[in-house]
């Protein structure tokens, strides 16, 4: 049935590094969410400077490309093992998403 | 097999999410969704950035003069860390300690009703001043783009507090595993939404 799986026998010492290789896991973890504060301070504080405009607008964008891959590939686990077809759709989905804003900015005016 | 099987922390699998069949279409299918919500937020992204500062009336409002960066940092603060929250909650979840999974989910949902309390009195805020939906495209294109992220924020909330009070006596196993798991994917992608979303609309405006 579409519920049905595979029982499963682990010996404690297994178990064990399963638990400890999670715990490593969720550290990592932490660190990508210290990444992303710090990312996140870095583009306020440089909106909050006010440097050029031309400066400001390339910086602000690669810092949240940078965030949002760290959301992805860490905190929503695309880096793990079994997401090649995830990855697929998304960069499928991102292509078509910069086509559309492209198009928009460029032919689009008032 | 019985779907309410009892699981303990030794016979859990490792990834309980795509353990079974239904899990991993709900896996794949959830994905897919995804990515076609990717291109809803940007056609509304494309939509505002092609008429922001602009309307044939109400002038008056520009990106630059209404927005204000502490109320947007505090937001920013507080749906990265409702994130992290999640993480926490999903770790719980693979060692299958239903109880602490319970309880930061029920941060998370905190957080995310701080998130939705802040948006809301800035709404409210802007109509006050005069800068309402029919305003100008300008105001349009942005009640659409940022209210569009706030209404997934409700229904993602609606979608943790609905698991944790269907689940909050059946305890964890492979009927809702998947669920849970697809809620946490949810909520991070709402995060990944507003990472644009306050440096296009807020950090981008505010520079003029």
């Amino acid at each position: 049935m579409a519920h049905d799986t595979h029982d499963i026998h682990r010996s404690r010492a297994e178990f064990e590094f399963i638990k400890r290789k999670r715990a490593t896991e969720m550290r990592g973890q932490l660190t990508s969410f210290a990444m992303m504060i710090f990312l996140t301070l870095i583009a306020f504080t440089v909106v909050a400077a006010d440097f050029s405009n031309y400066l400001i607008v390339p910086i602000i964008l690669l810092l949240a490309a940078i965030q949002v891959v760290l959301q992805l590939y860490n905190f929503m686990h695309m880096s793990n093992k079994g997401h090649g077809m995830m990855a697929f759709f998304m960069f499928s989905g991102i292509f078509v998403a910069f086509t559309i804003v492209l198009t928009m900015v460029t032919i689009v005016w008032w | 097999m019985d779907l309410n099987k009892r699981y303990t922390p030794q016979t859990w699998p490792d990834h309980p999410e795509t353990a079974t069949l239904e899990g991993k279409n709900k896996f794949v299918g959830f994905w897919l969704l995804l990515a076609a919500e990717t291109v809803t937020f940007a056609s509304l992204f494309a939509t505002y950035l092609a008429l922001k500062d602009k309307g044939p009336s109400g002038m008056e409002f520009s990106a630059s003069g209404l927005f204000e960066l502490p109320l947007v940092f505090a937001m920013t603060m507080i749906l990265l860390t409702s994130s992290l929250t999640s993480v926490y909650a999903m770790y719980h979840m693979k060692n299958h300690n239903f109880k602490a999974m319970q309880a930061w989910l029920g941060i998370t949902v905190l957080l995310g009703l701080a998130f939705l309390g802040l948006e809301i009195y800035e709404f409210n805020h802007y109509v006050h001043l005069g800068f309402g939906y029919t305003n100008s495209a300008f105001s349009s294109a942005f009640y659409t783009l940022v209210g569009t992220h706030g209404a997934h924020v409700v229904f993602g909330l609606s979608w943790f507090i609905a698991l944790m009070l269907r689940n909050a006596k059946r305890g964890l196993n492979m009927y809702n595993a998947p669920k849970f798991y697809l809620a946490a994917l949810y909520w991070h992608f709402i995060d990944v939404v507003w990472v644009f979303i306050f440096t296009v609309v807020y950090l981008m405006g505010v520079i003029g």
